[in-house]
């Protein structure tokens, strides 16, 4: 088995009172494609928040590459080689598609090369000099996506990159993500299709508890899973 | 003056200002609280409302208090109905942004005082009180006899002044009645908890949101009215009470209503305290640096709950 | 060379003319607005380019102001000494606000810088015995020079201004085109985001205010060196609320916008204090009618409409 880049222990969130995430016991080899899944109100974006450092934790402990990082702020999580494309679309929308990139390059280390590469990689390299803004929302969450390839991360978090997305730009997605080398992959994600295509191994959440974990066959023939999750779209 | 009687001299003082400072500075709560936006302009409501009342007491020209109870139902009219008129063609058009609100009341704060100060004048005037009896007070001292009750010279009040302090009360009262009990209370707090949700459910809510502003601005204007026999109308007099109410709004939890009540009792208290006893500059100063304080390290104010 | 750089020195060559051609009156406006475009500048820096709407600029501006005026009366520094106290003393006023300002954002740092800005006015004034208040003093015309120039005269006065300025511009378009300047419009475009990217917002936040609030207090310090007088009422609110009309007007996140928007203003104040003694009623219907037709200002709105390249 490959060395673990991120583990959590009793990693747990309480909001008033109200615990969002419970004692999540989580491991993820490097270089795996981890899908994370769960309906609704799961506590899938609260757990990935307490990762990257937007959300404090209540109680436990991240560990990335073998450092408990648990007492860190979110940009130096980022520093260490996380990236994280977040829910709901975030983009410099004032800024040109170019100028999106290069700040993401730059802050890891990056040169004009590679922000030339990432632009092409994800297909907006004639839009480079479109204000972010004026995208459609379908190439902002292109771009963001960009955003993260341009850091280089050894672990990429992405909160739902498909959400609105047209059947061709999911279809390049998947090809995009499948071949990533030397990055390790978490996905929140709804469309089953993506998340069965494209995850090594997935993780599902339940009621802010990790209910199972398994190969994507594996989840699949999980009644548990099907009770909670699944029952109401395969039933 | 023995420190006791001078003590309580300032405390009575206090309490005046006190008064006068809850009226103001709920005004300016009830806009934040509602509407989420900062009306820097709020002090220039209150100097209209002076001088307003000038305007009316020395046209009528009768008796003091006939001047007095017109003055106080036409100034917060008048000032209420003008903040409303502005709420429609200026924040409206604007969205209610946060930071952008600020910048246009920063305009409408100049465009208020220095369009008074064409009109009304660089002078300070005085408006008579409707009554005004002087009240000597007694202070207790340990006497050969016990305790003993005794009239020290110059621990006195007027009984104007008490008065301004039971209007204030009664007219917070009416103010959390309506808030509390009357239909239109009940839509502006369903408006606070949730502005698109009550679009949804149908509610007017531009018309809320110049109705708001537009008592926000009437109730500094009422405390000015009667502030002004004690204090006198002055197109410069709106930056204190602006100032003072900033503090208590923040140090009451901003747009908390009984915070504000409280935050204006303990400021208005020991603002007249202070000032007996220190510099009023650095009484100033001190006041000021501790509230931005309160700002940085307790965003919430010293009497809210921390959100979670 | 680049159209921004290009278009920089046409300015500041234009502005080099502009004394041998303007009749006295105007080019000792001019002088002024210089310097309190410098100011603007500064403010510019936190305000147009990394989103700090801060309320109280006067507190940088009065404390280089104060630095260089108080150590000339008080300590009998000379010019250049007394340039660098100023310097040193409105970078740590900025430093010390910054550190507790930025801990709050919106509305609460508007009110926040507002109150710092105001405590330090009151300070002014408490110490009547050394400021005179807001009567203010004034420097004698012998101490205001530097390496034997008179900067009292009007020529030593209007170059000493544009070298300040030329300065100024000249920092703040490399800074704005520099990664660092970059990352500052990330933050003021979306500051979560600029986290996400590894960058430390707060830090860099705080390193903008610094340099903003600097210069604001080296525009003050030369205020009071070039036109000898240093009052309490430069510590005011008026005085925090001049840049960021200056600035709205002549386009936030513009390098030339605080030059335009300090011309403006300061000829439509001119003109109507001719009129009114009630010169501040222009100031506030001109923020009125930015915040509602004009949000970008004049040169932002140009940028956006015709000339993209506009640094």
């Amino acid at each position: 088995m490959a060395t673990v880049i991120l583990e959590t222990r009793g990693l747990t969130k309480t909001y008033a009172g109200v615990q969002a995430n419970t004692d999540i016991d989580f491991d993820l080899p490097e270089g795996q494609i981890r899908a994370l899944i769960g309906p609704n109100g799961a506590g899938k974006t609260t757990f990935v928040g307490m990762l990257c450092g937007r959300i404090p934790v209540t109680r436990g402990k991240v560990i990335f590459d073998g450092r408990d990082i648990s007492g860190l702020p979110a940009h130096k999580r980022i520093t260490l080689g996380i990236a994280y494309t977040f829910q709901i679309t975030s983009v410099f929308a004032g800024l040109s598609v170019h100028e999106n990139i290069a700040l993401a390059a730059r802050r890891a280390g990056g040169n004009a090369a590679r922000v030339t590469e990432t632009l092409e990689r994800v297909g907006l390299a004639d839009r480079a000099d479109q204000t972010a803004g004026d995208l459609s929302y379908g190439h902002q969450r292109i771009l963001e996506i960009g955003m993260g390839l341009a850091q280089s991360p050894r672990l990429f978090i992405l909160d739902e990159p498909t959400q609105g997305l047209a059947e061709s730009e999911v279809a390049a997605f998947k090809t995009l993500i499948t071949g990533l080398k030397n990055t390790t992959i978490l996905l929140i994600e709804h469309n089953m299709s993506v998340v069965m295509e494209t995850a090594d191994y997935i993780t599902v959440l339940d009621q802010g508890m990790t209910l199972a974990e398994g190969t994507p066959d594996a989840i699949r023939a999980n009644r548990a899973v099907r009770a909670a999750y699944l029952g109401t779209a395969d039933a | 003056m023995d420190f006791g009687p001078h003590l309580m001299l300032a405390m009575l003082e206090g309490a005046v200002t006190a008064a006068i400072l809850a009226l103001t500075a709920m005004g300016l709560s009830v806009v934040f609280g509602v509407m989420r936006v900062v009306n820097v302009a709020h002090g220039e409501f209150y100097m209209l409302g002076a001088v307003i009342a000038w305007f009316v007491a020395s046209t009528l020209g009768t008796h003091p208090a006939v001047g007095f109870v017109a003055a106080l139902v036409i100034a917060p009219l008048l000032v209420g109905a003008l903040a409303a008129l502005i709420d429609i063609t200026v924040l409206q058009r604007i969205g209610y942004d946060p930071e952008r609100t600020i910048v246009a009341t920063i305009g409408l704060l100049y465009i208020l005082q220095q369009g008074t100060l064409m009109t009304f004048g660089p002078d300070a005037r005085p408006v008579a009180p409707p009554f005004n009896t002087r009240l000597a007070l007694p202070f207790v001292e340990w006497g050969e006899n016990g305790l003993a009750l005794y009239w020290p010279w110059g621990l006195s009040i007027t009984s104007y002044k008490l008065f301004v302090t039971a209007a204030a009360a009664v007219i917070l009262i009416a103010l959390w009645l309506f808030m509390t009990r009357t239909r239109a209370g009940l839509i502006m707090r369903a408006t606070q908890q949730d502005s698109a949700m009550a679009r949804a459910f149908g509610i007017p809510v531009a018309k809320v949101y110049a109705l708001v502003f537009g008592l926000g601005a009437a109730l500094a204007a009422m405390g000015a009215v009667l502030v002004v026999p004690i204090q006198q109308a002055h197109y410069l007099m709106g930056g204190d009470p602006l100032l003072l109410s900033f503090i208590v709004v923040i140090i009451g939890g901003l747009g908390s209503l009984p915070g504000t009540v409280i935050a204006a009792l303990l400021i208005g208290m020991s603002d007249g305290v202070i000032s007996v006893f220190f510099s009023p500059t650095l009484a100033k100063i001190l006041a000021t640096l501790a509230v931005a304080m309160v700002l940085v390290f307790r965003p919430q104010g010293l009497l809210g709950k921390k959100p979670q | 060379m680049n159209r921004p750089l290009a278009l920089h020195l046409v300015v500041i060559a234009a502005l080099a003319a502009a004394f041998f051609v303007l009749p006295d009156y105007h080019s000792g406006n001019l002088a002024r607005i210089m310097v309190l475009a410098v100011y603007a500048m500064g403010y510019n820096l936190a305000f147009g380019y990394t989103g700090l709407l801060s309320l109280g600029h006067a507190l940088f501006f009065a404390a280089g102001m104060y630095g260089l005026a108080l150590s000339m009366q008080h300590l009998s520094l000379t010019a250049i000494p007394a340039l660098m106290v100023a310097l040193i003393a409105s970078a740590l006023v900025a430093g010390i606000t910054g550190a507790l300002a930025l801990r709050t954002r919106g509305v609460a740092f508007m009110i926040v810088t507002l109150m710092f800005a105001q405590a330090g006015y009151l300070t002014a004034l408490y110490f009547v015995q050394y400021t005179r208040g807001d009567e203010g003093f004034v420097l004698p015309q012998a101490v205001r020079q530097i390496a034997g120039v008179d900067l009292s005269s009007a020529m030593g006065r209007y170059f000493a201004a544009l070298i300040l300025f030329s300065v100024t511009l000249l920092i703040i378009g490399a800074l704005v085109r520099a990664p660092f300047g970059r990352t500052l419009i990330a933050i003021r475009e979306n500051e979560a985001r600029a986290t996400m990217l590894g960058y430390d917002v707060q830090r860099r936040k705080w390193l903008a205010l610094v340099a903003s609030g600097t210069i604001s207090g080296m525009a003050g310090a030369a205020y009071a060196l070039l036109f000898g007088y240093a009052g309490a009422s430069f510590a005011a609110v008026p005085y925090s609320i001049f840049p960021l009309l200056y600035v709205l007007l002549g386009g936030a996140g513009t390098t030339l916008g605080p030059l335009v928007g300090a011309v403006f203003m300061f000829y439509l104040i001119d003109l109507s204090s001719g009129v009114t003694d009630a010169y501040m009623l222009v100031a506030g219907v001109v923020l009125v009618l930015l915040t509602l037709f004009l949000p970008q200002g004049l040169l932002g709105t140009l940028r956006k409409r015709w000339v993209p390249w506009l640094p």
